[in-house]
Parts: structure tokens; C-alpha cells; sequence
């Protein structure tokens, strides 16, 4: 349980200070010398860790200068290795040569903060989420930037990956799609009907929303939140009321903490029924679609009924829930769940025996088990990529301590395998709450949640329906959000899709992408 | 196939009656276009969807209105892949800074006469994330919006009342937005 923080401190000694991150006993943060910041990196490849998240932190207000995290995983730990970046020179050690998504996440540190990767390997300082037509100058999350001011838009080129040679032709995508789905920027290299080369371009949905926290009170800030990314309200929203919480030792009643659950699996029934419908439907099958659709709508009404919300916008408050279950409540979902399962189970027999679906979905868009792992992957995708990795299980709270979740992990790395692994899901999700309703507890929904102590920093991580979601909350000196760092699972899983379609046919790329189904606004913020 | 046609059979036609809406979920802003262009839109309306930076939980229902128990296309209602065939343009915001000019060269793009419909109280007036360097906030700072169909995100209910009211030449209720400053 104490793995990396033992690796980190055996080897640093007293150089390796630990901090004050309040987040349960999994969560440790520890300070090391700014030069040693790849070190500790190379340390935790070495022990097997992954990366999950690299963040910069303006840290004027408590009169600093900069902090950089780097947040590395293994089993139940976490590990927030932290470096202090003076005003005047603030540059930082890159960990690219260790961990590849810390290109993405480097860029970003690099376009939004300021701060600048240095080291040999770090080759690449194209804007990310920035855009080239923003004044270079301009980091928005540093305190210095003011948060409403409107930027000039200023000539600038962006430096395609470009690849050369006889017959390679060029698509560019986007970023209004022609279905109905979020604004994103995609461009193939490809040769006949093989992609030799995709590259992403992301950031149109980019509306501040880091920078947005720090105008809002905590209480307000759960919101904002359950907005990050409209499909994972529940998830979002949860993650942030539970680093709030750490942070204002705050405890959420019993029957809180069983609805939260209640709603996450239930947004995770529903996300996963739209999606497995809507492959079926990217491979021309829309059938399952329409059937699917059929059932997700049922969910969403119960939702309605129950809670007040379709989708439980806002049903995640700090301190507990704002909606409770009704006394026919239980008996509702039984019923609900009883038709939902007879439905499902008809209509997945359907698309598990349909051989053309079948030559369409499998081999399709493979993800390597070893990328998957290197590119730091989470939720299903890493899943149906062999990883075993889910936040209910390495880091369960009430009620999951007690109602553990089936781990789902399959190993053909396809298209279907992220299908099929949502198809077990939704089964599981099922008997989770079927679990999770002979033991509700009775009692208070919520608790006072007070203010926030000053200079601290809490942690939280929560499995969303589509994969682990980070929130790394910091006050400031009255209690305010100082710092609000959210790593949804698109900002990992973005890189995968890059890789698991080479190969593949163009025409096979909706096909792809719609199997990762990854968040435009949670990855762009 | 006969587990297929079984499983259709079985379903039934599901699509449900729109219900008569409790009160306005619209609010028309913009200069109405010609009451015969309104009618000949209502019998086919072409539609192209535009996320401006939104946070994907409006295009939940925009898509939901497509499924069987909503069943939009039985208005005549199609949504398009180009806005090049368009009629109407269903806008969900912010704008962020960062579709600025895709949403211009949409609308641009899309030929004479249109309706462009602001989705979503973010949409409609910037919603929980106002205006700031990042969003423009509503619809209407960028392009001009014929009507604004508010909620977080507004049902499948709304969004088909909300087109249908604009597009039938009924006179609309004037809605009051709780937090809009961007009617005008």
C-alpha cells in the first residue's frame, strides 16, 4: 500500500518532504528537489507505476512560485510527487522519456500555465488546447491572468505531423462532425484505404473551466462540475464533493453514500446502453440502436421520476445528495431493473449471433495490451485491453467496500472487447444495485460540509462509467479553490484511439472512435 | 433473423404522442422569417446540429430525439451531416473562443433561407460558465438566433415542442429566462 511512497523516500531521504494532501491513506503527496523531479519518475516506471496525471500549480497567492505534480498509480496507491518552480525560472524536468502521455499533459502545463518542460527528449511545445491564434503569452491559470478579459486573436500556423511519399493522401475531420457529437479535429494520413497515420487536434470545447473553479465558492463548485462533461454528471460531480469533503473533513451520511453509488451505476447503465447501441449502429446494425435506445430512455425516466433529473444533474452536493429515494422507490427500480434485464439479455443474444456485426467488430481497432499500459489508459479501454484496473475495487468506498464490483477485463483488444466489456458492466451495474437496495440505510442525506482550511490540498479519485476520474483540489488562504485540477479519462484515453486505429480502414474509424466514446469537453475543459 | 423480427414484433411501434407542453418552452428572439417558408419547413426540416463547445449533455437529448420513443422524423424533422443542406441550425454553447470561427463558416455555410435555434441555458445565456477568455457565452454574441429553447439540458419533449412552435407559425409564449441577459 505504501510501495511508491517507500521507493521515493528509501531513495531521497530527507530530501523527500512529504506534504499535505488530506485524502485517506492511499493518497500520499511527498516534495522532491525540482532536479530530481525525473528521477523520481524514473523510479516509478522502474517500480511499475503508471501516470496518471501531471499538473501545474500557481502558488503566488501563498507566496511561492509554481508547483508541479506528477501523479503516479499502483494497485490502491497513489502518489503526488511535487517540485517547487521558482518565479523567476520556471522550468521543470520533463518525464516524457519515462511516460509517454506526459507529452500531452506536458503540452498542456506548457500552454496553459507557462511553465516549460526542458530536458533533451521533450521535443514537441505545439499548443495543446491553446490554440495557435492565442497571443503566446497568455497562460490562464496563472493568478496573474485575468479570467474575463478577451484575448486578441493573433496570426499563427499549426505544425501538422506530415507524411510523405507516393500515394499518401490527407482527410482532415472536423471539428463539426457530421453526426451529433462534440467538435474535434482529426487528421489521417492515409495510403488506399489504410490509415498509416492519425493525428488529433483537440481544445474547441475548451471554456476555462479550471480557471472557472477559482471564481466559485467550494459550495458552488460542484455545479461547474457535474458540467465538466454532461454524459458523467454523476461522476464529476462525486469526484469533486469528495476531495471537498477530504478537504473540509467532512463525512457524508450512510444513506448518501449508498445513493451516490445508486446514481453512478445507473449513469453508467445508461451511457453504456446508448453505447453498445451506438456501435452496433457505426456498423450499420441499427437495430440493436433502436431497441437500446428504447431501454436507455426507460432508465433516464425512472431517473426523472425518482430524482427529479434524467441525467441526476446536481444530485451530487457537497456533504451528501440533494435527492432522495422515494418509499416506492426500491420497489421501482426492481420493477424497472426486472424488464431492463429480460430486454437486454433478448436483445444482446441478438447481437452476439450476428456474424456480420461479428466481421465487422472484431480485429477491428486493436489496442495492445503493452500501449494500453505505456499510454496510461483507464476505464474500458484499458479494460477490454487486459489492465486491470477499477477505482471500486483499488479504492472502494462505502458502499462498494461491502458490494464489491465484478472485475471486467478481456484480453482481444477490439472494438468488440469495449463492447462487450460495457455489456458485462451493465450486467454487473444490475446486480450492484439490486445489492445496494436490500442494504440502503436510513437516515440523513447530507451533512455539513464547513469551510475549507487554508493552504491545503486534497485528492479524490472515482470510477466513472467511462473510466477513473481524477480531481486534485487546493484552497487558498480563506478556504477558497485556489487550485482545481481535473484529469477526466479522455485525457488518457484520447492518445490510445491514435494508436489503435493505425492499420485500420478510414471507413473503420467511426467504428473505432465510437468504441472509445471519449469526452471532447472533460478532455478540453 | 426470425430472433430479429421476433424481438421487433414483440417491441410494437413505441413512439409516443408529443404531450401539449405545461408551459412555453420557447423563446422566439430573433425577426421571424415568412409564414409560407415556416409552413413549407414544417412538412421537411432540415437540420444540422452545431456543438459550439457545449458539455455534451444537450447533444444527449438532441440524439435522444432521434430514437424510437421520439421519433423526430415523424415531423418531417431529418438532421444532416452538412450544414450545406441545412434549414435550421441547432446551436448548444458557450461558444467557446475555440469554435468562434467554425461556428461563423457554419452558419455562413448554410444557405438562405435558415433558422438557427440556441439550445440549452448555456446556449441561451452562457449558463454556468458565463463569459470569460475561454467562452463567449451565448449563441446570440456570435450569430443571430431566431429562438432559445432553455433547461440543463432540455428534454427530448422540449427541444421537439420548442422547433415545432417556431416552425408551425404559432405564436409562442414569451419565456422568461431566469438568468438571460442575451434575449435582445
Amino acid at each position: 500500500m505504501t510501495q511508491l511512497y517507500d521507493t521515493i523516500t528509501t531513495h531521497f531521504g530527507p530530501a523527500a518532504i512529504p506534504g499535505n494532501t488530506l485524502s485517506g491513506e492511499t493518497v500520499r503527496e511527498l516534495t522532491v528537489p525540482r532536479e530530481s523531479f525525473a528521477d523520481a519518475a524514473r523510479l516509478m516506471k522502474k517500480a511499475g507505476a503508471r501516470l496518471a496525471a501531471e499538473w501545474g500549480v500557481d502558488e503566488s497567492a501563498l507566496g511561492r512560485g509554481f508547483a508541479l505534480f506528477a501523479c503516479y498509480a499502483l494497485a490502491s496507491e497513489y502518489l503526488l510527487v511535487r517540485c517547487t518552480l521558482p518565479l523567476e525560472d520556471p522550468t521543470f524536468p520533463s518525464l516524457t522519456r519515462e511516460y509517454i502521455p506526459a507529452f500531452r499533459f506536458e503540452r498542456q502545463i506548457h500552454s496553459l500555465m507557462g511553465l516549460l518542460p526542458t530536458g533533451h527528449v521533450h521535443s514537441d511545445l505545439r499548443p495543446w488546447i491553446k490554440f495557435e491564434d492565442w497571443p503566446a503569452d497568455a497562460w490562464p491559470l496563472r493568478k496573474s491572468f485575468a479570467a474575463g478579459q478577451r484575448l486578441p486573436r493573433v496570426a499563427g500556423e499549426y505544425r501538422w505531423a506530415r507524411v510523405s511519399g507516393e500515394g499518401v493522401y490527407e482527410i482532415p475531420v472536423g471539428p463539426v462532425h457530421a453526426g451529433i457529437i462534440e467538435p474535434g479535429h482529426f487528421r489521417f494520413q492515409a495510403v488506399g484505404e489504410d490509415i498509416i497515420n492519425l493525428e488529433e487536434r483537440l481544445g474547441y470545447t475548451h471554456k476555462g473551466i479550471e480557471k472557472r473553479f477559482e471564481t466559485l465558492s467550494p459550495a458552488d463548485g460542484a455545479r461547474l462540475a457535474g458540467r465538466v462533461s454532461g454524459d458523467s454528471t454523476v461522476g464529476h460531480a462525486l469526484t469533486y464533493c469528495r476531495a471537498l469533503e477530504a478537504l473540509s473533513s467532512c463525512q457524508p451520511p450512510p444513506r448518501a453514500l449508498w445513493l451516490r453509488a445508486l446514481f453512478l451505476e445507473r449513469e453508467r447503465i445508461a451511457n453504456h446502453l446508448g453505447d453498445i447501441g451506438a456501435i452496433a449502429n457505426d456498423a450499420a446494425f441499427a437495430f440493436i440502436l433502436c431497441q437500446l435506445s428504447r431501454l436507455k430512455e426507460r432508465i433516464l425516466r425512472t431517473n426523472q421520476q425518482l430524482f427529479g433529473h434524467r441525467y441526476l444533474m446536481d444530485r451530487v452536493v457537497p456533504g451528501g445528495v440533494s435527492a432522495d429515494l422515494p418509499p416506492d422507490g426500491a420497489a421501482k427500480i426492481r420493477q424497472e431493473l426486472d424488464w431492463l434485464v429480460d430486454e437486454f439479455e433478448r436483445i444482446i443474444a441478438i447481437y452476439d449471433l450476428n456474424p456480420s456485426l461479428e466481421d465487422r467488430l472484431r480485429t477491428t481497432g486493436v489496442l495492445r495490451p503493452d500501449l494500453a499500459r505505456e499510454l496510461g489508459t483507464v476505464g474500458y479501454v484499458a479494460r477490454a485491453s487486459g489492465q486491470h484496473l477499477d477505482c471500486r475495487i483499488q479504492n472502494p468506498f462505502p458502499p462498494y467496500d461491502q458490494i464489491p464490483p465484478v472485475e471486467v477485463v478481456l484480453n482481444s483488444c477490439d472494438v468488440h472487447a469495449r463492447a462487450w466489456v460495457r455489456v458485462e458492466e451493465v450486467r454487473d451495474s444490475v446486480r450492484l444495485i439490486r445489492a445496494f437496495l436490500e442494504t440502503f440505510p436510513a437516515g440523513e442525506l447530507r451533512a455539513p460540509c464547513g469551510a475549507a482550511p487554508a493552504f491545503c490540498s486534497a485528492f479524490s479519485s472515482v470510477e466513472g462509467w467511462r473510466g477513473e476520474i481524477l480531481y486534485w483540489l487546493q484552497s487558498g488562504i480563506n478556504g477558497e479553490i485556489n487550485r482545481c485540477t481535473i484529469r477526466d479519462p479522455a485525457s488518457v484515453n484520447w492518445l490510445a484511439l491514435e494508436q489503435a486505429v493505425l492499420g485500420n480502414i478510414v471507413p473503420d474509424f467511426p467504428l473505432c472512435n465510437k468504441s472509445f466514446n471519449q469526452s471532447y469537453s472533460g478532455h478540453d475543459l | 433473423m426470425l430472433k430479429i423480427l421476433h424481438q421487433i414484433f414483440r417491441t410494437g411501434i413505441v413512439t409516443e404522442p408529443l404531450p401539449e407542453p405545461v408551459e412555453a418552452e420557447i423563446a422566439v428572439v430573433g425577426k421571424r422569417l415568412e409564414e409560407a417558408v415556416l409552413r413549407r419547413f414544417s412538412r421537411s426540416l432540415a437540420i444540422r446540429e452545431v456543438d459550439a463547445g457545449s458539455c455534451n449533455g444537450c447533444e444527449l437529448e438532441i440524439i435522444a430525439m432521434n430514437n424510437p420513443i421520439y421519433n423526430c422524423e415523424r415531423f418531417g424533422m431529418q438532421f444532416t451531416a452538412s450544414p450545406r443542406f441545412a434549414d435550421l441550425l441547432l446551436v448548444t454553447g458557450p461558444v467557446s473562443v475555440n469554435m468562434e470561427i467554425a461556428l461563423r463558416r457554419t452558419y455562413d455555410a448554410t444557405p438562405d433561407p435558415k433558422l438557427v435555434i440556441a439550445v440549452g441555458d448555456c446556449g441561451c445565456n452562457g449558463g454556468v460558465f458565463g463569459e470569460s477568455y475561454a467562452s463567449l457565452g451565448a449563441v446570440s454574441n456570435i450569430i443571430p438566433v431566431d429562438a432559445c429553447i432553455p433547461g440543463c439540458p432540455p428534454t427530448p419533449f422540449d427541444l421537439l415542442n420548442g422547433i415545432l412552435r417556431l416552425i408551425n407559425g404559432q405564436q409562442p409564449r414569451q419565456h422568461h429566462l431566469e438568468t438571460g441577459s442575451n434575449l435582445g
